[in-house]
Protein backbone atom coordinates (compact mmCIF):
# COMPACT_ATOMS: atom_id res chain seq x y z
CA UNK A 1 0.00 0.00 0.00
CA UNK A 2 1.51 3.41 -0.65
CA UNK A 3 0.17 6.33 0.78
CA UNK A 4 -0.30 9.97 -0.98
CA UNK A 5 2.79 12.25 -0.41
CA UNK A 6 2.86 15.84 1.01
CA UNK A 7 4.68 18.42 -0.77
CA UNK A 8 5.07 21.60 1.21
CA UNK A 9 5.80 24.95 -0.62
CA UNK A 10 6.64 28.11 0.86
CA UNK A 11 8.36 31.44 -0.15
CA UNK A 12 10.40 30.90 3.53
CA UNK A 13 12.40 27.91 4.00
CA UNK A 14 12.33 27.66 7.76
CA UNK A 15 8.66 28.28 7.54
CA UNK A 16 8.16 25.21 4.98
CA UNK A 17 10.84 23.37 7.05
CA UNK A 18 9.07 23.96 10.37
CA UNK A 19 5.25 22.30 8.51
CA UNK A 20 7.21 19.76 7.96
CA UNK A 21 8.63 18.53 11.43
CA UNK A 22 5.37 19.73 12.91
CA UNK A 23 3.66 16.77 10.06
CA UNK A 24 6.47 14.58 10.94
CA UNK A 25 5.66 14.43 14.59
CA UNK A 26 1.60 14.72 14.54
CA UNK A 27 1.85 12.49 11.75
CA UNK A 28 4.80 10.01 11.94
CA UNK A 29 6.94 8.66 9.44
CA UNK A 30 3.69 6.58 7.32
CA UNK A 31 3.45 9.53 4.90
CA UNK A 32 6.12 10.36 1.88
CA UNK A 33 6.91 13.90 2.85
CA UNK A 34 8.97 17.21 1.43
CA UNK A 35 9.63 20.55 1.16
CA UNK A 36 10.73 23.41 -0.47
CA UNK A 37 11.23 27.06 -0.17
CA UNK A 38 13.13 30.09 -1.32
CA UNK A 39 14.54 31.20 -4.60
CA UNK A 40 17.65 30.07 -6.24
CA UNK A 41 19.58 32.62 -5.02
CA UNK A 42 18.01 31.64 -1.28
CA UNK A 43 16.23 34.31 -0.72
CA UNK A 44 12.65 34.53 0.00
CA UNK A 45 10.58 32.99 -2.80
CA UNK A 46 9.96 30.11 -4.39
CA UNK A 47 11.32 28.09 -7.84
CA UNK A 48 10.26 25.89 -10.04
CA UNK A 49 13.31 23.25 -9.61
CA UNK A 50 12.83 23.04 -6.58
CA UNK A 51 9.44 22.36 -6.38
CA UNK A 52 10.26 19.44 -9.12
CA UNK A 53 12.43 17.86 -6.85
CA UNK A 54 10.09 17.98 -3.87
CA UNK A 55 7.69 16.24 -5.93
CA UNK A 56 9.95 13.54 -6.48
CA UNK A 57 11.30 13.16 -3.37
CA UNK A 58 8.00 13.07 -2.17
CA UNK A 59 6.11 11.04 -5.01
CA UNK A 60 4.03 7.97 -4.65
CA UNK A 61 2.01 6.15 -7.08
CA UNK A 62 -1.22 7.19 -5.11
CA UNK A 63 0.30 11.03 -6.07
CA UNK A 64 1.55 13.58 -4.51
CA UNK A 65 -0.52 16.39 -2.98
CA UNK A 66 1.17 20.58 -2.57
CA UNK A 67 0.21 22.75 0.29
CA UNK A 68 1.43 26.51 -0.76
CA UNK A 69 1.42 29.37 1.37
CA UNK A 70 1.82 33.21 -1.14
CA UNK A 71 0.76 33.76 -4.83
CA UNK A 72 3.64 32.99 -6.59
CA UNK A 73 4.01 29.58 -4.59
CA UNK A 74 0.83 28.72 -6.28
CA UNK A 75 1.71 29.72 -9.88
CA UNK A 76 5.09 28.21 -9.30
CA UNK A 77 3.92 24.86 -8.40
CA UNK A 78 0.99 25.06 -11.22
CA UNK A 79 4.32 25.46 -13.76
CA UNK A 80 6.25 22.69 -12.01
CA UNK A 81 3.34 20.08 -12.62
CA UNK A 82 2.60 21.05 -15.68
CA UNK A 83 6.45 20.22 -16.70
CA UNK A 84 5.99 16.60 -15.07
CA UNK A 85 6.50 13.59 -17.30
CA UNK A 86 2.60 13.09 -18.76
CA UNK A 87 2.04 9.75 -16.52
CA UNK A 88 2.51 11.74 -13.48
CA UNK A 89 0.89 15.40 -14.30
CA UNK A 90 -2.95 14.09 -13.28
CA UNK A 91 -1.57 12.67 -10.00
CA UNK A 92 -0.22 15.94 -8.52
CA UNK A 93 -2.86 18.49 -6.98
CA UNK A 94 -2.47 22.11 -5.16
CA UNK A 95 -4.29 22.25 -2.60
CA UNK A 96 -6.50 25.39 -2.02
CA UNK A 97 -5.66 25.43 1.78
CA UNK A 98 -3.50 27.10 4.32
CA UNK A 99 0.10 25.91 4.24
CA UNK A 100 0.72 24.91 7.83
CA UNK A 101 -2.97 23.65 8.53
CA UNK A 102 -3.20 21.95 5.60
CA UNK A 103 -0.18 19.68 5.59
CA UNK A 104 -1.06 18.37 8.97
CA UNK A 105 -4.06 17.53 7.79
CA UNK A 106 -3.66 16.48 4.12
CA UNK A 107 -0.67 14.15 6.27
CA UNK A 108 -3.40 12.58 8.72
CA UNK A 109 -5.93 11.66 5.91
CA UNK A 110 -2.89 10.03 4.01
CA UNK A 111 -1.73 8.48 6.73
CA UNK A 112 -5.10 6.42 6.83
CA UNK A 113 -4.54 5.19 2.80
CA UNK A 114 -6.91 7.99 1.62
CA UNK A 115 -6.99 8.48 -2.43
CA UNK A 116 -5.10 12.00 -3.39
CA UNK A 117 -8.72 13.56 -3.81
CA UNK A 118 -9.86 12.82 -0.02
CA UNK A 119 -6.70 14.17 1.22
CA UNK A 120 -7.10 17.27 -1.04
CA UNK A 121 -10.70 17.53 -0.15
CA UNK A 122 -9.45 17.40 3.51
CA UNK A 123 -7.15 19.64 3.41
CA UNK A 124 -9.56 22.52 1.40
CA UNK A 125 -12.24 21.43 3.63
CA UNK A 126 -10.45 23.43 7.03
CA UNK A 127 -10.59 26.57 4.43
CA UNK A 128 -14.54 26.27 4.38
CA UNK B 1 10.22 37.97 -41.93
CA UNK B 2 12.90 36.56 -40.96
CA UNK B 3 15.56 37.27 -38.00
CA UNK B 4 19.18 35.72 -39.17
CA UNK B 5 21.47 34.71 -36.70
CA UNK B 6 22.84 38.08 -35.38
CA UNK B 7 19.48 39.44 -35.00
CA UNK B 8 18.82 37.08 -32.72
CA UNK B 9 21.37 37.60 -30.65
CA UNK B 10 21.00 41.78 -30.69
CA UNK B 11 17.19 40.60 -29.59
CA UNK B 12 18.29 39.03 -27.05
CA UNK B 13 20.35 41.09 -25.49
CA UNK B 14 18.17 44.04 -26.22
CA UNK B 15 15.32 41.96 -23.81
CA UNK B 16 17.52 41.50 -21.43
CA UNK B 17 19.09 45.25 -21.22
CA UNK B 18 15.54 47.13 -20.71
CA UNK B 19 14.93 44.46 -17.52
CA UNK B 20 18.65 44.81 -16.22
CA UNK B 21 18.92 48.50 -16.70
CA UNK B 22 15.86 49.20 -15.13
CA UNK B 23 15.90 46.41 -12.18
CA UNK B 24 16.17 49.16 -9.73
CA UNK B 25 12.77 51.19 -11.19
CA UNK B 26 11.09 47.81 -11.23
CA UNK B 27 12.24 47.16 -7.59
CA UNK B 28 10.18 50.71 -6.22
CA UNK B 29 7.67 50.28 -8.11
CA UNK B 30 7.11 46.75 -6.58
CA UNK B 31 8.13 47.92 -3.30
CA UNK B 32 4.97 50.24 -3.48
CA UNK B 33 2.67 47.60 -4.41
CA UNK B 34 3.88 44.11 -3.76
CA UNK B 35 6.98 42.43 -1.94
CA UNK B 36 9.37 44.24 -3.44
CA UNK B 37 11.29 41.45 -5.21
CA UNK B 38 10.45 41.99 -9.27
CA UNK B 39 13.27 44.22 -10.12
CA UNK B 40 16.02 41.40 -8.88
CA UNK B 41 13.68 38.44 -9.97
CA UNK B 42 13.55 39.62 -13.24
CA UNK B 43 17.08 40.73 -13.16
CA UNK B 44 17.96 36.90 -12.43
CA UNK B 45 16.23 35.45 -15.22
CA UNK B 46 17.36 37.66 -17.92
CA UNK B 47 21.06 37.61 -16.39
CA UNK B 48 20.89 33.94 -16.95
CA UNK B 49 18.99 34.00 -21.06
CA UNK B 50 22.46 36.39 -21.28
CA UNK B 51 24.45 33.67 -20.01
CA UNK B 52 22.70 31.19 -22.47
CA UNK B 53 24.58 33.47 -25.48
CA UNK B 54 25.57 32.64 -27.81
CA UNK B 55 24.57 29.12 -27.92
CA UNK B 56 20.86 30.85 -27.28
CA UNK B 57 20.87 32.51 -30.42
CA UNK B 58 22.35 29.97 -32.69
CA UNK B 59 18.65 28.13 -32.40
CA UNK B 60 15.89 29.16 -34.99
CA UNK B 61 13.59 31.64 -33.43
CA UNK B 62 10.35 29.51 -32.13
CA UNK B 63 13.20 27.09 -30.35
CA UNK B 64 14.87 30.39 -28.93
CA UNK B 65 12.02 31.74 -27.74
CA UNK B 66 10.71 28.48 -26.25
CA UNK B 67 14.57 28.44 -24.38
CA UNK B 68 14.15 31.96 -23.07
CA UNK B 69 10.90 31.09 -21.58
CA UNK B 70 12.23 27.78 -19.91
CA UNK B 71 15.00 30.23 -18.36
CA UNK B 72 12.76 32.39 -17.03
CA UNK B 73 10.25 29.82 -15.72
CA UNK B 74 13.15 28.07 -13.64
CA UNK B 75 15.14 31.11 -12.72
CA UNK B 76 12.63 34.25 -11.89
CA UNK B 77 10.51 32.72 -9.29
CA UNK B 78 7.75 34.88 -7.64
CA UNK B 79 4.62 34.93 -9.86
CA UNK B 80 6.57 36.59 -12.92
CA UNK B 81 8.66 33.51 -13.83
CA UNK B 82 5.90 31.35 -14.92
CA UNK B 83 3.64 34.19 -16.72
CA UNK B 84 6.67 35.85 -18.25
CA UNK B 85 8.30 32.13 -19.33
CA UNK B 86 4.69 30.55 -20.44
CA UNK B 87 4.36 33.81 -22.84
CA UNK B 88 8.23 33.32 -24.47
CA UNK B 89 7.54 29.45 -24.59
CA UNK B 90 4.22 29.48 -26.19
CA UNK B 91 5.39 32.42 -28.50
CA UNK B 92 7.97 29.72 -29.33
CA UNK B 93 5.51 26.87 -29.83
CA UNK B 94 3.41 29.19 -31.61
CA UNK B 95 5.33 30.85 -34.12
CA UNK B 96 7.05 29.17 -37.50
CA UNK B 97 10.67 30.12 -38.37
CA UNK B 98 9.83 32.89 -40.50
CA UNK B 99 6.87 34.74 -39.38
CA UNK B 100 4.01 36.12 -41.34
CA UNK B 101 2.83 39.84 -39.46
CA UNK B 102 -0.37 37.65 -39.27
CA UNK B 103 1.64 34.41 -37.87
CA UNK B 104 2.95 37.16 -35.28
CA UNK B 105 -0.48 38.20 -34.32
CA UNK B 106 -1.75 34.64 -33.84
CA UNK B 107 1.01 33.50 -31.92
CA UNK B 108 0.75 36.68 -29.34
CA UNK B 109 -2.88 36.29 -28.91
CA UNK B 110 -2.25 32.54 -28.21
CA UNK B 111 0.76 33.17 -25.68
CA UNK B 112 -1.55 35.68 -24.04
CA UNK B 113 -4.38 33.41 -23.76
CA UNK B 114 -1.45 31.17 -21.76
CA UNK B 115 -1.12 33.65 -19.89
CA UNK B 116 -4.33 34.20 -18.70
CA UNK B 117 -4.67 30.41 -18.01
CA UNK B 118 -1.55 30.63 -15.54
CA UNK B 119 -2.41 33.49 -13.85
CA UNK B 120 -6.33 32.76 -13.86
CA UNK B 121 -6.32 36.44 -14.61
CA UNK B 122 -7.90 38.71 -17.76
CA UNK B 123 -7.31 42.43 -18.50
CA UNK B 124 -8.74 44.95 -16.19
CA UNK B 125 -6.96 43.48 -13.08
CA UNK B 126 -3.50 45.34 -12.64
CA UNK B 127 -1.35 43.01 -14.28
CA UNK B 128 0.94 42.70 -17.23
CA UNK B 129 -2.60 41.31 -19.23
CA UNK B 130 -3.05 44.92 -18.82
CA UNK B 131 -0.23 45.67 -21.63
CA UNK B 132 -0.09 42.89 -23.47
CA UNK B 133 -3.68 42.81 -24.41
CA UNK B 134 -4.18 46.65 -25.29
CA UNK B 135 -0.93 46.12 -27.26
CA UNK B 136 -2.21 43.11 -29.05
CA UNK B 137 -4.48 44.96 -30.47
CA UNK B 138 -2.48 47.56 -32.59
CA UNK B 139 -0.48 44.82 -33.84
CA UNK B 140 -3.22 43.15 -35.01
CA UNK B 141 -4.78 46.17 -36.08
CA UNK B 142 -1.44 47.48 -38.05
CA UNK B 143 0.07 49.34 -36.17
CA UNK B 144 3.54 50.11 -36.78
CA UNK B 145 6.28 49.65 -34.32
CA UNK B 146 6.02 53.16 -33.19
CA UNK B 147 2.33 53.02 -32.38
CA UNK B 148 2.97 49.38 -30.49
CA UNK B 149 6.16 51.03 -28.39
CA UNK B 150 3.88 53.91 -27.66
CA UNK B 151 0.79 51.82 -26.77
CA UNK B 152 3.12 49.78 -24.54
CA UNK B 153 4.07 52.82 -22.70
CA UNK B 154 0.86 54.36 -22.18
CA UNK B 155 -1.16 51.03 -21.35
CA UNK B 156 1.52 50.67 -18.67
CA UNK B 157 0.65 54.03 -16.99
CA UNK B 158 -2.87 53.22 -17.39
CA UNK B 159 -2.05 50.88 -14.32
CA UNK B 160 -1.66 53.43 -11.80
CA UNK B 161 -5.00 54.61 -11.43
CA UNK B 162 -6.45 50.93 -11.30
CA UNK B 163 -7.24 48.74 -8.22
CA UNK B 164 -5.64 45.16 -8.79
CA UNK B 165 -7.32 42.23 -8.66
CA UNK B 166 -4.84 39.50 -8.71
CA UNK B 167 -1.53 39.18 -7.67
CA UNK B 168 0.12 39.99 -4.36
CA UNK B 169 -0.99 43.84 -4.91
CA UNK B 170 -4.43 42.63 -4.92
CA UNK B 171 -4.00 42.40 -0.52
CA UNK B 172 -3.70 45.92 -0.41
CA UNK B 173 -6.94 46.73 -1.83
CA UNK B 174 -7.93 50.41 -2.38
CA UNK B 175 -3.99 51.21 -1.48
CA UNK B 176 -3.21 49.40 -4.66
CA UNK B 177 -4.51 52.35 -6.53
CA UNK B 178 -2.25 55.51 -7.90
CA UNK B 179 1.13 53.14 -8.33
CA UNK B 180 2.17 51.73 -11.73
CA UNK B 181 2.08 47.76 -12.03
CA UNK B 182 5.49 46.57 -11.91
CA UNK B 183 4.81 43.35 -14.14
CA UNK B 184 2.78 46.18 -16.48
CA UNK B 185 6.25 48.29 -16.91
CA UNK B 186 8.57 45.33 -16.67
CA UNK B 187 6.36 43.56 -19.64
CA UNK B 188 6.25 47.46 -21.60
CA UNK B 189 9.85 47.34 -21.37
CA UNK B 190 10.46 44.00 -23.36
CA UNK B 191 8.06 45.12 -25.81
CA UNK B 192 9.65 48.54 -26.52
CA UNK B 193 13.11 46.68 -26.46
CA UNK B 194 11.98 44.06 -29.25
CA UNK B 195 10.03 46.57 -31.72
CA UNK B 196 13.14 49.12 -31.56
CA UNK B 197 15.25 45.72 -32.65
CA UNK B 198 12.74 44.16 -34.74
CA UNK B 199 12.56 47.45 -36.70
CA UNK B 200 15.87 47.87 -37.37
CA UNK B 201 17.17 44.28 -38.48
CA UNK B 202 14.03 42.45 -39.83
CA UNK B 203 14.23 41.40 -43.99
CA UNK B 204 10.48 41.86 -44.42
Amino acid sequence: MSNVGIVIVSHSPKIAEGAADMVRQMVGDAVPLAWTGGDVDGGLGTNVAGILEAIENAWSPAGVAILVDLGGAETNSEMAVEMLPEDRRARVLVCNAPVVEGAVIAATESSGGSSLTAVKRSAEEFYA
Amino acid sequence: MSLDRGAREKLVRALAGSVIEHADELTSLDQAIGDGDHGLNMKRGFEAVLAALPGLADKSLPEMLKAIGMTLVMKVGGASGPLVGTFFMELGKALPEQPSRADLVAATEKAIEAVKARGRSEAGQKTLLDVLVPVHAVLAGGGDAKAIAAEAAQAADRTTPMQAIRGRASFLGERSIGHMDPGSRSASLLIGAAVETLEFEVTP
